[in-house]
């Protein structure tokens, strides 16, 4: 009996010394060197993959970070400013600060819903849809309501509205991560600055007909007009193949370009009260005007 | 008028669907349940009755209170699994609730503990069965004797099983190949009548549901295996010191007794679990075929159909990927 | 190999091809072929003639487009196809109906043809003629042979396997001989002595009357083909036809062949022979809700609402769909003010109930799109690969020998939209395959 264990004894420990030996060697000869330094700002990274860096993940991102020695061009969005400290600090170069940026849809839900003009009944996939036709709303343009951005967004940040079925942001989880501007097969999501005190003024429609076509596909669409960008002190909005576009680097959220268009297809976010159309001609009443002294102030202090 | 519908071409269906599928199935398995009734009386009606609900029951609250989807129990697949558990044990009376335990395993582990129809490695069925094989090892194998027909008392007479008797006794005590034609044995009760089992395959063939490659190249390799074993001349082994005379039954009696039968034309066939290929069908039949029969000869136990249908069906995702079906002109 | 039995419905088989009057106004799309769209040569305010030139070809891959009428040429702007796409177009304001002197207008059946085959391509160019089989591939690209490549069959696809459509049949009932015509005409131009007339064998009506003026014309066989969707795919009606199989990526040039529709051959008739370039579609009205079932000639121009209003007066409460093409390969149109364009083989009005698709459920993984693929190709696990992003290995396992039959989706009991998925697929893998470059 005893002798028995012995010889398992033996040939089980022989064999793993064995396999120990071999392990050994091999681990020896594949050996990858790897500069710790990519652990490291591996480590501060949110882990998401999400891929908003344009890289394959948040190792590749840090990977990118290392052999770059420094931020230029590269930029975490989820991890933000506080990440770029992170990485600035451990890689021991300048920080590159960022403004903060969120997701926005620019499409006006008038014709989804209850008004759209067809039934889509094939695969739930934008991507697809987008080769079909122009979709419910008619709009070949617009969103097709099949949530290829709910889908591809890590962060449950962009939902179908179940009213309307174009998706709607959440401005607080949304980590700009552009995920769901790549998934777009129409691009109409947009990454744009977050703006003080969390307003911003965007043209919510990416329709490039002429006014009277778009005007047939959907009541709010941007005719491009040209009233917007007559009416905007900071000369931030351009209209190129008859629609508009608000720079949002100039944009000091005046909303004067709210109030003129006649489509309402420009949107504010984030404002405490309406946009007023001010009466034809006369005085501005008093909401407007306390937004207007507040112009000048932010004007300031961007300058 | 209506809203004009969209959508890519094509713009018409064949109007087949897992519903029609899954009812034909439990259509199918309608005769072998009358022979059983015959034979074994209200019991068999009984077990099956209460296995189906007891399957259909799980699943809806499984749906509906764990994984909170909208439920499916309409599509009639926990029918399937219910009749094919019932038909899978004896109908005797504690089976009465043995077979619920049985339900919750299938249905529970076997099926929705994978997200449900259509994503089983497994038979839902045979998980049940087989778990309820080894841990009831003894309720599972004590087989009521056949009462003729319409026997009037529950507790019928337990009697052994063909193969059981071979496993014991040898070759020679057993039953006319005809009696197991006609299911007129014991045994678990839906599988005891090839004749029932043959006729529901034919209406499955007929409607589509399955192919003939399984069903053949499981019978068919029990046949010639069974066979080439039959034509071996009988020799004696020594096991543990104990001589024993090895005397193989006759291919005939090989593929009628047992679960052969119900395994090669309902079980191994199930579509979730068994390969996509025709190619793939045969390599899976022929395995399910070759491993029932090494169980029952040097096995533990009499019977290997579950086992053997189980083993092939772990082996299908393998099968998956090497049999591809042939394409145009490569 | 694969292939489904859709339900035939050919109920408009007996009606014989009606000519459906002009409109007020026509709008001609610019793009009505594969390819670039043509380049209007007219200006606001021109008059033209039937068969006028409006659209030129200019870039390699383009057709060129008549006027389908005569009149003022109102505006050169852009119009919405039947997708609802906008889409660049000319404008007409019908006035009269005054066609082309050099258009031979006479019912006579002109037979001779001395052409060279560089003429004779030259000339389906300048006709603008494309395939009518659904692709409106440019018909002069087609027959110019690359170097180094001989045709060595030509085929003829009249199989008309989709379910409802009967244009071919009745263009093969009225204009059997004209159709021969074009089918020597084309050999001509590939200079091949033989041609085969592939037609399913459901159609035996058709099949005896061409066999019968077939026998006029020297090399020209009737080859009655087994009845299977899609008997008339390219590949499918090549195999059929000649046995011989076109490799993965390849075009049936590869194997000597050259596929031309039936509806092709009797516009290279009226091209060549009678200077008549393609102005006119040959398209059927039908649907099992519809009152009445048509065959028209229709000007291109017309538009759905037009043809509908003129064939049954209005869309039944009941439609749920109508589908330019057929049941399986046809598309859902959206927008019926649209005009016609070239290759429209039908107004397919299916039932509401018809219409919808039932609701999908979960993959039973019982293989039935795979046998039904008569491409031999996987569908279930190609919706497995799309859905999860694994573009690379969409392509790995071929998902571009994907033909767009429908059979995967036909056969589905889980009424998964798996040809959508691989369209889908294959559009990420040619996507893909283009950022490689």
């Amino acid at each position: 009996m005893t002798q028995q264990i012995l010889i398992a004894v033996v040939v089980l420990g022989a064999l793993g010394i064995l396999f120990a030996v071999v392990l050994y060697f091999v681990a020896q000869k594949f050996k990858v060197v790897e500069d710790p330094l990519i652990d490291e700002v591996a480590e501060v990274l949110p882990g998401a993959n999400c891929g908003g860096c344009g890289k394959a993940g948040c190792r590749a991102f840090a990977e990118a970070c290392v052999q770059q020695g420094n931020l230029e061009g590269l930029r975490c969005a989820p991890g933000g400013d506080a990440v770029a400290a992170k990485i600035a600090e451990l890689l021991g170069c300048a920080m590159v600060q960022g403004e903060p940026q969120v997701a926005v849809v620019r499409c006006n839900p008038a014709n989804c819903g209850e008004k759209r003009r067809s039934n889509y009944d094939g695969l739930r996939s934008c991507a697809f849809q987008n080769t079909v036709y122009t979709g419910e709303s008619g709009c070949p343009f617009g969103c097709l309501g099949c949530g290829d951005c709910v889908e591809a967004c890590q962060f449950d940040a962009i939902h179908l509205d179940p009213v309307t079925g174009v998706p709607t942001v959440d401005a607080d989880r949304c980590t700009a991560c552009g995920a769901c501007a790549k998934a777009c097969p129409r691009r109409i999501i947009e990454l744009r600055n977050k703006g003080k005190k969390d307003r911003r003024v965007y043209v919510s429609c990416m329709n490039r007909e002429k006014g009277a076509i778009a005007m047939k596909s959907c009541a709010n669409a941007c005719i491009g007009c040209g009233k917007c960008e007559k009416v905007c002190p900071m000369s931030a909005i351009t209209i190129t193949d008859n629609l508009s576009y608000i720079d949002y680097t100039k944009c000091i959220a005046c909303r004067k370009c709210v109030v003129e268009c006649p489509t309402k297809a420009i949107h504010d976010v984030g404002f405490p009260t309406p946009a007023v159309k001010p009466a034809p001609k006369p005085e501005a009443p008093a909401a407007p005007a306390a937004e207007k002294v507040e112009i000048p102030v932010a004007e300031t202090a961007k300058a | 008028m209506n809203l004009l519908n969209i959508s890519g071409s094509p713009h018409v269906h064949s109007d087949e669907s897992t519903k029609k599928i899954m009812w034909r199935v439990n259509m199918a398995l309608i005769p072998a349940l009358l022979v059983a009734i015959c034979f074994f009386g209200l019991n068999a009606l009984l077990i099956s009755i209460i296995s189906v609900l007891s399957c259909v029951l799980f699943q809806w609250l499984i749906e509906k209170y764990i994984m909170k989807v909208p439920t499916t129990i309409g599509d009639g697949s926990a029918v399937v699994t219910g009749l094919l558990l019932a038909f899978n044990v004896p109908a005797t009376a504690p089976m009465l609730w043995i077979v619920v335990i049985g339900a919750l395993v299938a249905i529970g582990i076997g099926k929705m503990s994978f997200g449900g129809l259509g994503k089983n490695p497994f038979n839902p069925a045979l998980v049940g069965r087989v778990f309820l094989l080894i841990s009831f090892p003894v309720q599972m194998t004590t087989w009521p004797q056949v009462g003729g027909i319409f026997p009037m008392s529950i507790d019928t007479v337990t009697g052994p099983t063909p193969l059981g008797i071979i496993k014991e006794h040898g070759a020679e005590a057993l039953p006319q190949a005809w009696d197991l034609f006609l299911g007129h044995v014991g045994g678990s009760f839906g599988e005891v009548s090839a004749l029932a089992i043959l006729l529901g395959a034919a209406y499955l063939l007929y409607k589509k549901v399955i192919t003939w490659h399984i069903p053949v190249a499981f019978i068919g390799t029990a046949f010639l295996f069974s066979l080439i074993l039959w034509l071996l001349p009988a020799h004696e082994i020594d096991v543990n010191g104990v001589k024993q005379m090895v005397d193989y039954i006759d291919p005939l009696t090989a593929i009628l007794t047992g679960g052969i039968m119900l395994g090669a034309c309902f079980m191994a066939t199930d579509m979730v679990t068994s390969p996509m290929a025709k190619s793939g069908q045969l390599i899976f039949g022929a395995g399910c075929g070759l491993l029932t029969i090494i169980i029952r000869n040097w096995g533990a136990y009499p019977e290997g159909v579950s086992f053997a249908i189980l083993i092939m069906n772990s082996v299908t995702p393998l099968i998956n990927r090497w049999c591809k079906p042939k394409r145009f002109a490569n | 190999m694969g292939g489904v039995h859709p339900e035939e419905n050919k109920i408009s088989n007996d009606a014989a091809i009606e000519v459906m009057p002009v409109g007020k106004q026509m709008v001609v799309l610019m793009n009505q072929h594969l390819g670039a769209p043509a380049t209007p040569v007219v200006q606001k305010g021109d008059k033209v003639k039937v068969g006028q030139l409006i659209g030129e070809a200019q870039a390699f891959m383009c057709a060129n487009v008549h006027s389908p009428v005569s009149g003022t040429v109102l505006k050169v702007d852009s119009c919405k196809d039947a997708f609802g796409l906008s889409k660049p177009a000319v404008y007409i304001n019908v006035e009269g109906d005054e066609w082309l002197e050099t258009i031979d207008r006479t019912p006579d059946i002109k037979r001779e043809c001395t052409l060279e085959p560089k003429e004779i391509v030259a000339k389906l160019k300048e006709m603008g003629i494309v395939g009518l089989g659904g692709a409106t591939f440019p018909a002069h690209i087609k027959y110019s042979i690359p170097e180094g490549k001989k045709a060595e069959y030509l085929i003829i696809n009249a199989a008309e396997c989709e379910p409802y459509l009967t244009s071919d049949y009745r263009v093969m009932m009225e204009h059997a001989e004209e159709v021969c015509i074009g089918i020597s005409i084309l050999r001509r131009a590939l200079g091949v002595p033989n041609a085969y007339i592939g037609i399913e064998s459901n159609k035996p009506a058709a099949i005896a009357h061409m066999q019968e003026v077939a026998r006029q014309f020297e090399g020209i066989v009737v080859e009655p083909l087994k009845v299977k969707y899609p008997q008339g795919a390219e590949k499918q009606l090549i195999n059929a036809v000649t046995g011989r199989r076109v490799p993965s990526g390849k075009l049936p040039i590869d194997v000597g062949c050259v596929v031309s529709n039936l509806g092709t051959t009797f516009a290279v008739y009226e091209a060549i022979q009678k200077n008549k370039p393609l102005i006119e579609n040959i398209l059927t009205v039908t649907g099992k809700e519809l009152p009445s079932q048509h065959n028209y000639i229709v000007r291109i121009g017309t538009t759905y609402n037009e043809i509908i209003a003129h064939s049954i007066g209005q869309l039944p409460e009941t439609t749920g769909k109508v589908i330019s093409g057929g049941t399986m390969m046809g598309k859902a149109v959206v927008n019926l003010d649209a005009p016609t364009v070239k290759g429209n083989a039908s107004v397919l009005v299916i039932g509401e109930k018809e219409a919808r698709r039932a609701p999908e459920t979960a993959c039973i993984r019982c293989g039935k799109c795979a046998s039904a693929c008569p491409m031999g190709l996987e569908p279930y696990l190609f919706s497995l690969l799309v859905k999860n992003g694994r573009t690379e290995e969409a392509k790995e396992h071929n998902i571009l020998d994907c033909i767009e039959c429908g059979c995967c989706f036909f056969s589905c009991p889980a009424n998964k939209p798996l040809t959508d998925e691989i369209r889908l697929g294959k559009n990420r893998v040619r996507a893909m395959m283009a950022a490689k470059k």
